[in-house]
């Protein structure tokens, strides 16, 4: 029989449910799998024991006097580093942050609880979500677990790396420029980039505040099915959360793909692709032919400006949004300090890594008196035709698909002294947070090196559940052996 | 040469919503350092603003009242600068698109009234108080004031001279309180006041140097700040100097205005659209329903009272300086007393024991209705004037109604001709001299008659009619 950290979120809510196992079961089973495993990974950066079995125990005692459980009852969850927690620590992976103590839980945490769901602990990340390969926490170095010596890809790279070695059964990152679907793809589970305003941000500690939204690592689109149903919906402590109904995602899961068209950007099927990643994908296209789905090819003219545009409105709004960091109210002060200017200084210098302070630089000089219109006026606008691009696509095609990631896991130390390489990671995924639209990074096989490669889906604005459809049906059907990481 | 001065006003105003602007913290003034605070005002980490529904409506009323255009789409906007005084190191702020755009307020000046342009007011949240007074070299924050709801209203610089800066902000302050958006008050910091000042020869129309004055706490003190300020500049000019670009505080015990802080290089805000909020969108309706709430404003409140109740202007002005003082007098005015004595009373008699007291006029035992019924009893003859001021002193204390204390005091006017013409001939037959006197063309010895009558009937004769038995009996 599988070990039950092998299995998905839905087959532990369901046999949580039927009692056929209970919640600490599985929660030990869970924490067993880090104990024996997370030293080679290292994706979390802090588990909570006790507390995890105390919710375990919680759940397993509604369930024992028949009260109704919760949509995620007993499934063992992971958090990103930067959703806060009354558990345990949120430093976003930042020295800045080290020690500091939330006090009170993020919009999706209070969600995951109200869901019985079990959470484990949390896991790392690049310092605030800037970077796409988890090399700038602070803290310490996740390694890919299907080549220890290869990044997870980030932002998110705990929360990948936590599912795809079986340390946790669903995982909740963010994403700003494909920090979800980027290490989803790179680790080989699924993950999905919900709408902009679908998922409350209020707990979530921002980067770029208008391109930020949170959303589920998991081990097939059932359980990000699942996952979204329980995040997502309107908050009142988030002004631009969308106040629309959440329907159940499950229930766009029909297994095929008829009548839905799908798009295929010819801007991004050319020669700068390679070859492995392009016949992964042509291999992908065949599959949904055969569920159902009409492809044609549509154009996406201003994508090529995307990385641009992104890198001056992000790095913009996380100007401002770091500002908060200084040493005056919680986090790291320098003890050194003698001044406010000196506090300001010396705390900043020292609290924040070199990525981190290389985007505050490039926020307030694209924010400058002077610079403003040349730089953060001109990308608004920018950002507005690539929004555009999109809804005329999407009067030709229900879905897009592209590549996740130009390439699958890449070694330690590959990109970190060219930060534009590394910036152009996201090639296929920042236009995405640009438009606000939703996009899914679902596995679609192995490359020659034993790598995940992850086919990336993208929908209309508020249409989870036409990219879950299509994502799910895919995955019925692709036939690939995946497989696991031979990690233990 | 001759100068004139040229000056710009801009009023921090907090609005008195229940809760700060962004979070749902109250907004009470009184209370303990960082008792009022919450995650979001206090800055932590992942939180979000959500604006106040209720500021948006007391500052389109504010604007309304100012004769603003309501903006149909607008936005809050970031303003970056570090200082410990805000919990995020940008405060929410309006820059762009504000709120309210172009509007006017007419004051009096040398009795004809002028239009001071409003050039915008836009909606921010306040900053945190610093605190130096720990000791030990330390300094503290208290974040309460954190995310308190302000309204900064911008002049044009359309004022001449300090008196018409007064009268701004006297009008402003009146219609803000009839509006019920603001306390208005200067000690506790809810409302306050920056003057630009600069001067320029008669007749050119570029404009001078200015300097700001801030931190002044009162009126009073703005006004007498801009005219040391305006003195100063035009001393510095004709001496050949030049007036320097800066800030300028007030010494209220000096009487001088002083270097605060010299012009830096202009501080660069890094203003951008605040992600975290979505645009205001205020339509039709919206304004609409703002637009029918509104009060009837000061100036024409005046006019009617003027008007309709024959008051002079400055009565009117006296009367209507606060909505409960036109309130109460109104009401006593419509229940059918005499509305010139009761304006006379208000501001005379009841005003002195009201300041005595230091009571409002709806704090006191004397309501309206006692006051119009006192005035009754006057315009019927049965009191005195004399009398009603004892009686009014009773009210005041007491809270009984006038006809109660005229009873149990016997303080009923003796309006009975029979019984006064006695008193009156006793009088004369007891004063030879002062008769003779009068009958010889001394008129004034009347008054001595009329005071021994009075003295003699403990005030209670009735003056016309002691008057008319006193000519007659002199044969006069």
């Amino acid at each position: 029989m599988t070990a039950w950290h092998q299995k998905t979120a839905h087959e532990i809510r369901d046999a949580v449910a039927k009692r056929e196992v209970s919640a600490t079961e599985i929660t030990r089973s869970y924490l067993e799998r880090i104990e024996t495993v997370d030293d080679k990974v290292q994706a979390y950066t802090q588990v909570w024991r006790s507390e995890a079995l105390a919710q375990a125990e919680a759940v397993d005692r509604k369930a024992a006097s028949g009260q109704a459980l919760g949509p995620l009852a007993g499934v063992p969850v992971s958090l990103k580093e930067l959703l806060c927690t009354r558990e345990g620590e949120t430093t976003c992976a930042s020295k800045i942050l080290k020690g500091f103590k939330s006090p009170y839980d993020a919009h999706v945490v209070q969600n995951l609880k109200a869901a019985d769901a079990v959470l484990l602990g949390k896991v790392n990340m690049d310092e605030f979500a800037m970077g796409s390969s988890t090399e700038n926490s602070s803290i310490q170095r996740t390694c890919n677990p299907w080549n220890l010596n290869c990044v997870p890809g980030g932002s998110s790279g705990g929360s990948a790396a936590s599912v795809a070695s079986d340390c946790a059964a669903l995982s909740l990152g963010s994403d700003t420029g494909g920090s979800i679907r980027q290490p989803a793809a790179l680790c080989g589970c699924v993950g999905l980039k919900p709408t902009y305003g679908r998922v409350s941000r209020f707990g979530l500690v921002a980067f770029a505040s208008s391109l930020d939204q949170i959303g589920p690592f998991s081990k097939d689109v059932r359980d990000a099915a699942l996952a979204l149903n329980v995040i997502s919906g309107r908050d009142p402590l988030d002004a631009t959360s969308a106040n629309l109904p959440v329907p159940d995602y499950t229930a766009a899961l029909t297994g095929d793909m008829k009548g839905l068209t799908v798009g295929m950007p010819i801007e991004y099927f050319t020669e700068d692709l390679n070859a492995e990643m392009r016949g992964l994908i042509q291999n992908a296209v065949e599959v949904m032919k055969a569920q159902g789905a009409k492809v044609v090819d549509i154009s996406l003219p201003h994508s090529k400006y995307s990385v641009a545009v992104y890198y001056i409105i992000a790095t913009a709004e996380a100007s401002a949004n770091l500002a908060r960091f200084d040493g005056v109210r919680y986090g790291f002060r320098h003890p050194g300090a003698q001044t406010l200017q000196e506090m300001y200084h010396l705390t900043k210098t020292e609290g924040f890594g070199t990525e981190v302070k290389r985007r505050i630089m490039l926020g307030t000089y694209v924010l400058s008196s002077g610079y403003y219109d040349a730089y953060y006026l001109k990308a608004q606008k920018v950002r507005t035709l690539i929004k555009q691009d999109f809804d005329r696509a999407f009067e030709q095609c229900d879905v897009i698909i592209t590549p996740t990631s130009p390439t699958a896991a890449f070694e330690f130390g590959a990109k970190t002294t060219n930060p534009l390489e590394m910036y152009l990671s996201d090639v296929y995924t920042i236009s995405t947070n640009l438009a606000a639209i939703p996009g899914i990074s679902v596995p679609c096989g192995l490359t020659a090196a034993g790598l995940p490669a992850g086919l990336q889906i993208l929908g209309r604005v508020f249409e989870e559940a036409a990219i879950l459809r299509a994502a799910h049906a895919y995955e019925q059907h692709h036939g690939l052996a995946m497989g696991k990481p031979a990690l233990a | 040469m001759q100068y004139e001065a040229v000056i710009g006003m801009e009023v921090h105003v907090e609005i008195n919503t229940k809760s700060k602007i962004f979070c749902g913290c109250s907004t009470n003034f009184h209370a303990p350092p960082n008792t009022n605070v919450c995650p979001i005002c206090l800055g932590m980490p992942g939180v979000m603003p959500v604006l106040n529904r209720e500021m948006v409506n007391k500052s389109i009323a504010a604007g309304l009242a100012l004769n603003c255009t309501i903006s149909r789409w607008s936005k809050m906007d970031r303003k970056n600068y570090f200082y410990p005084d805000q919990s995020k190191n940008y405060q929410i702020s309006q820059y762009d698109l504000p709120l309210c755009l172009g509007g006017w307020l007419e004051i009096e000046v040398n009795g004809g009234p002028k239009r001071i342009g409003i050039t915008r007011a836009h909606m921010e949240e306040d900053t945190a108080r610093n605190v130096h007074t720990l000791g030990g070299g330390r300094s503290g924050v208290d974040f309460n004031r954190c995310g308190m709801p302000l309204l900064e209203i911008v002049t044009e610089p359309d004022i001449r001279s300090a008196d018409e800066a007064y009268a701004y902000l006297t009008e402003l302050k009146q219609i803000l309180q009839y509006l019920d958006v603001s306390d208005c008050n200067m000690e506790e910091g809810s409302l306050r006041a920056e003057a630009n000042i600069s001067v320029r020869p008669v007749g050119t129309t570029s404009f001078g140097t200015k300097t700001e004055v801030k931190n002044v706490a009162s009126f009073s003190g703005v006004q007498k700040a801009i005219e040391f300020e305006i003195k100063r500049q035009i001393k510095t000019l004709n001496e050949g100097g030049a007036v320097m670009q800066e800030t300028r505080g007030w010494d209220a015990d000096r009487g001088i205005t002083f270097t605060q802080r010299q012009k830096e290089s202009a501080h660069d805000y890094r203003y951008f659209p605040e992600p975290d909020l979505v645009p205001i969108v205020v339509d039709a309706a919206w304004e609409q329903g703002v637009a029918e709430s509104l009060p009837e404003l000061p100036q024409a409140r005046r006019a009617r009272f003027a008007k309709d109740y024959g008051l002079s202007a400055y009565d009117a002005q006296v009367i209507t300086a606060s909505q409960d003082y036109a309130d109460y007098f109104e009401t006593v005015a419509r229940s059918g007393a005499d509305p010139k004595q009761a304006a006379n009373w208000m501001m005379g008699d009841l005003q002195a024991l009201l300041v005595d007291a230091k009571q409002e006029i709806q704090d006191g035992l004397i309501t309206p209705s006692h006051l119009s019924n006192m005035l009754k009893l006057i315009e019927d003859g049965t009191i005195s004037g004399k009398i009603a001021k004892d009686v009014l002193a009773d009210m005041f204390a007491s809270g009984k109604q006038p006809e109660a204390i005229v009873r149990e005091k016997g303080l009923l006017q003796i309006s009975d001709s029979a019984a006064l013409e006695g008193i009156v001939r006793r009088i004369l037959a007891d004063n030879p001299k002062q008769t003779a006197e009068f009958r010889a063309g001394k008129e004034q010895v009347l008054g001595f008659f009329v005071g021994q009558i009075m003295k003699a009937t403990q005030g209670k004769a009735n003056p016309k009619l002691v008057n008319d038995i006193l000519r007659r009996e002199l044969g006069a």
